[in-house]
């Protein structure tokens, strides 16, 4: 058994036990970050504070919201709207924030993929980062089921018709993930359970392996520079903070986080005040009707663009080329097979399909909402032609790249 | 090394705000039929020239008009012949009560809707006297004098009984123009009238039935149950509520919904209670949202400041 001495403070006594000085060390004043970064690299913190904001909001929820077809809708648009004390700002903070969250992820996502911070010993931060934005969809798309509206009940409807996974007509999957022939009682309960439940237990998990996956390779910088962080470190523990070319994560860096942050925020409450509409689809202030099929089913515009992916084919080849969707980002790592892990800019080719993957996903994801129909679904065709024909040509064109 | 933040930052604005006219304003414009509001001035419908009298209004609708063999005139002393569930099973609907119309209803609008109530309601898709299709509501033929003459005065007699423009309230407006048919759960309203609370469950099941009843009624002249509009103000939001009530089939051909003919200013009191229903915490929301909006800005700033009292050290 260790040794323990009479503490001389209550930090000291926590410090026998916990270690609580080291942690710190580790976890923030001797947790390294390069200097050369810009405020893209704030976005895990602004993601953090987002993940918080859904976290406590969805607590304050949870205890109005009924997980019952009769009273779902009621619970959300009577009682947590009208009744509960500052229900109707816990309703919109955690609408917004689903959101933006999203927003968050793809700027998130894409400032990964621009500075190649998928590269050199980071692959398991970008596959960590890819689970993550598989659970947050998820997430959001059990979440979404809950108020029980006409849009809740038909997205349902359809996302689980997926499962039968078209020309192999799995109809018996699909009930079995209902657990009846349509979205009903069985249904909800069990999407309201994954949403408090598995998926949040899934997402801390995951959140803690992004983080750890963080720790050996550190984190990138804006020019691609390979930094001796021992090296600089000691150098800046030496008093020359100028000179090096890293600085502590705590309070150092986290100073500009938190500046991030409340920009961000203003950003964010002013959505969640004035204009959160775009969170909140009209059509799901209709209670769900399994009669009456709403004119326009189309999912929240984060999964737009791989919607699109799926809808101009015919099923079987529709289904193929959204499973591709789903799962090639993940393998991003290894498709790009160039030994350069530099800015885009600096890429050549890569720099160009750096921009034309980012403008095509925005066209899929206009051409998602919009009614496929006329020019809408030969532009949506053509892009998503064009978004597998970009990830088929990735390793050729970095393969080509010339070692800089 | 210069900074590369401004154009970094413009960039992801740029990116973002097209993304977001993209799906939203642009989308929505694709998939939603934008109908301007035609000013509630019914402009289908002929004015009437006529300078109409009370006095003898009164006795037309009291009288020849025969009004008050369906309607109640609750302020003039007549109550209704029979009880909202017995008239919505003889007319489909229960008929209103007239105490208001003069007010809540355009003055134009229900002279042409004595005159011929399928046209002005704009229901002759539905009723077709050439087929036997008799709008419940009997149009008015005149008593022997002149027609015109005989309408505008049954209308002045009508907006002369009516209270002030002002003293409309956002609850009467929607229980006469909307409430016979749309009932209004979230403010208690069910097309026979608010919901009491009752001390027996007997009583409270008693006036569940005659609601069913009456929805029942109301769904066979209909075609379909009116939808409860709590939420529509959140579903559909202001401009497609005021543009829809003022003429149905602008939005849906062949609808059996009528043109109710409200005026602009009842319209806006219906609005209200859609509001106070659907959007009730909307004062709560402007205040508090002016505080969080106040505060965070206040927090940026020290963020801000601390940033810059730590960097400063570091290059």
């Amino acid at each position: 058994m260790a040794h323990f001495e009479k503490a001389t403070s209550v930090k000291d006594w926590l410090n026998q036990r916990l270690a609580i000085e080291k942690v710190e060390k580790v976890m923030a004043s001797e947790y390294w970050i390069p200097k050369n970064i810009n405020f893209l690299w704030a976005m895990g913190m602004v993601l953090m504070i987002t993940f918080i904001l859904l976290l406590v909001s969805g607590i304050f929820l949870l205890m109005y919201y009924q997980p019952n077809v009769a009273t779902a809708f009621d619970s959300v648009n009577y009682t947590i709207m009208r009744e509960v004390g500052f229900g109707w700002l816990w309703r919109h903070i955690h609408g917004v924030a689903a959101s933006v969250v999203f927003l968050i992820i793809y700027i998130h996502m894409f400032t990964g993929i621009y500075y190649g911070s998928y590269k050199k010993g980071r692959e398991m931060i970008w596959i960590s980062g890819m689970l993550l934005f598989i659970t947050f969809s998820a997430e959001a798309f059990s979440g979404y089921m809950l108020p029980w509206g006409q849009m809740s009940y038909w997205a349902g409807m359809v996302i689980t018709n997926i499962f039968s996974l078209g020309g192999l007509h799995l109809d018996g999957l699909v009930e079995w993930l209902r657990g009846d022939y349509v979205p009903a009682q069985a249904f909800l309960n069990r999407f309201f359970m994954l949403h408090v439940l598995l998926l949040p237990l899934a997402i801390l998990g995951l959140i803690g392996l992004h983080f750890a996956a963080l720790r050996i390779p550190h984190v990138n910088n804006q020019d691609g520079e390979e930094i001796d962080f021992d090296a600089e470190a000691q150098k800046y523990l030496a008093g020359d903070k100028k000179g090096s070319k890293v600085m502590r994560f705590a309070n150092d860096f986290m100073s500009k986080d938190m500046m991030v942050v409340g920009i961000y925020l203003i950003f964010f409450f002013y959505l969640v005040f004035y204009h959160y509409n775009f969170a909140m689809d009209p059509v799901n202030f209709d209670p769900a009707d399994g009669l009456k099929t709403p004119a326009h089913i189309y999912p929240e515009w984060y999964f737009l663009w791989s919607y699109e992916i799926l809808r101009p084919f015919s099923v079987n080849i529709g289904l193929i080329a959204f499973g591709f969707a789903q799962v090639i980002f993940v393998l991003l790592p290894f498709l790009d097979r160039s030994p350069n892990a530099v800015p885009a800019n600096r890429r050549g080719a890569f720099g160009i399909w750096f921009w034309l993957l980012l403008i095509d996903m925005i066209v899929l994801t206009a051409m998602g909402k919009l009614p496929p129909e006329g020019a809408f679904s030969t532009i949506g065709l053509v892009a998503a032609l064009a978004f597998i024909a970009l990830w088929i040509a990735l390793p050729f064109i970095t393969a080509k790249e010339k070692k800089l | 090394m210069k900074n590369k933040e401004p154009i970094i930052l413009a960039v992801v604005v740029f990116f973002t705000l097209v993304t977001y006219y993209l799906v939203e304003p642009y989308a929505h414009s694709v998939m939603h039929k934008h109908v301007e509001s035609e000013n509630y001035a019914y402009a289908d419908l002929p004015a009437i020239n006529k300078t109409g009298d009370a006095t003898r209004g009164k006795d037309l609708v009291l009288g020849a008009g025969a009004c008050t063999g369906c309607h109640s005139i609750e302020v003039a002393g007549m109550p209704a012949p029979m009880d909202p569930v017995t008239a919505a099973s003889s007319y489909g609907v229960n008929p209103p009560d007239l105490s208001n119309a003069g007010v809540i209803y355009d003055g134009k609008f229900l002279a042409n809707l004595i005159k011929n109530p399928a046209h002005a309601l704009m229901v002759e898709h539905k009723f077709d006297a050439s087929k036997g299709q008799m709008h419940p509501m009997t149009q008015f033929y005149g008593a022997g004098g002149d027609l015109d003459q005989e309408v505008a005065d049954m209308v002045a007699y009508l907006q002369s009984i009516a209270v002030e423009q002002e003293s409309v309230t956002p609850a009467m407006a929607y229980e006469n123009a909307c409430g016979r048919c749309h009932a209004l759960k979230y403010e208690k309203w069910t097309q026979i009238g608010t919901k009491p609370s009752f001390k027996y469950k007997k009583d409270e099941l008693a006036f569940d039935i005659k609601v069913l009843e009456y929805e029942d009624s109301i769904t066979k002249y209909m075609g379909k149950l009116p939808p409860d509009l709590s939420m529509y103000i959140r579903s559909r939001g202001e401009h497609y509520i005021k543009t829809f009530v003022e003429n149905p089939q602008n939005y849906l051909h062949g609808t059996a919904m009528p043109r109710v003919g409200i005026n602009a200013e009842s319209m806006d009191k219906v609005i209200e209670h859609l509001e106070d229903a659907g959007d009730t915490k909307r004062e709560e929301r402007a205040s508090v949202g002016a505080n969080v909006m106040m505060y965070i800005i206040i927090f940026a700033i020290f963020a801000l400041l601390w940033k810059k009292q730590v960097w400063r050290d570091l290059h």
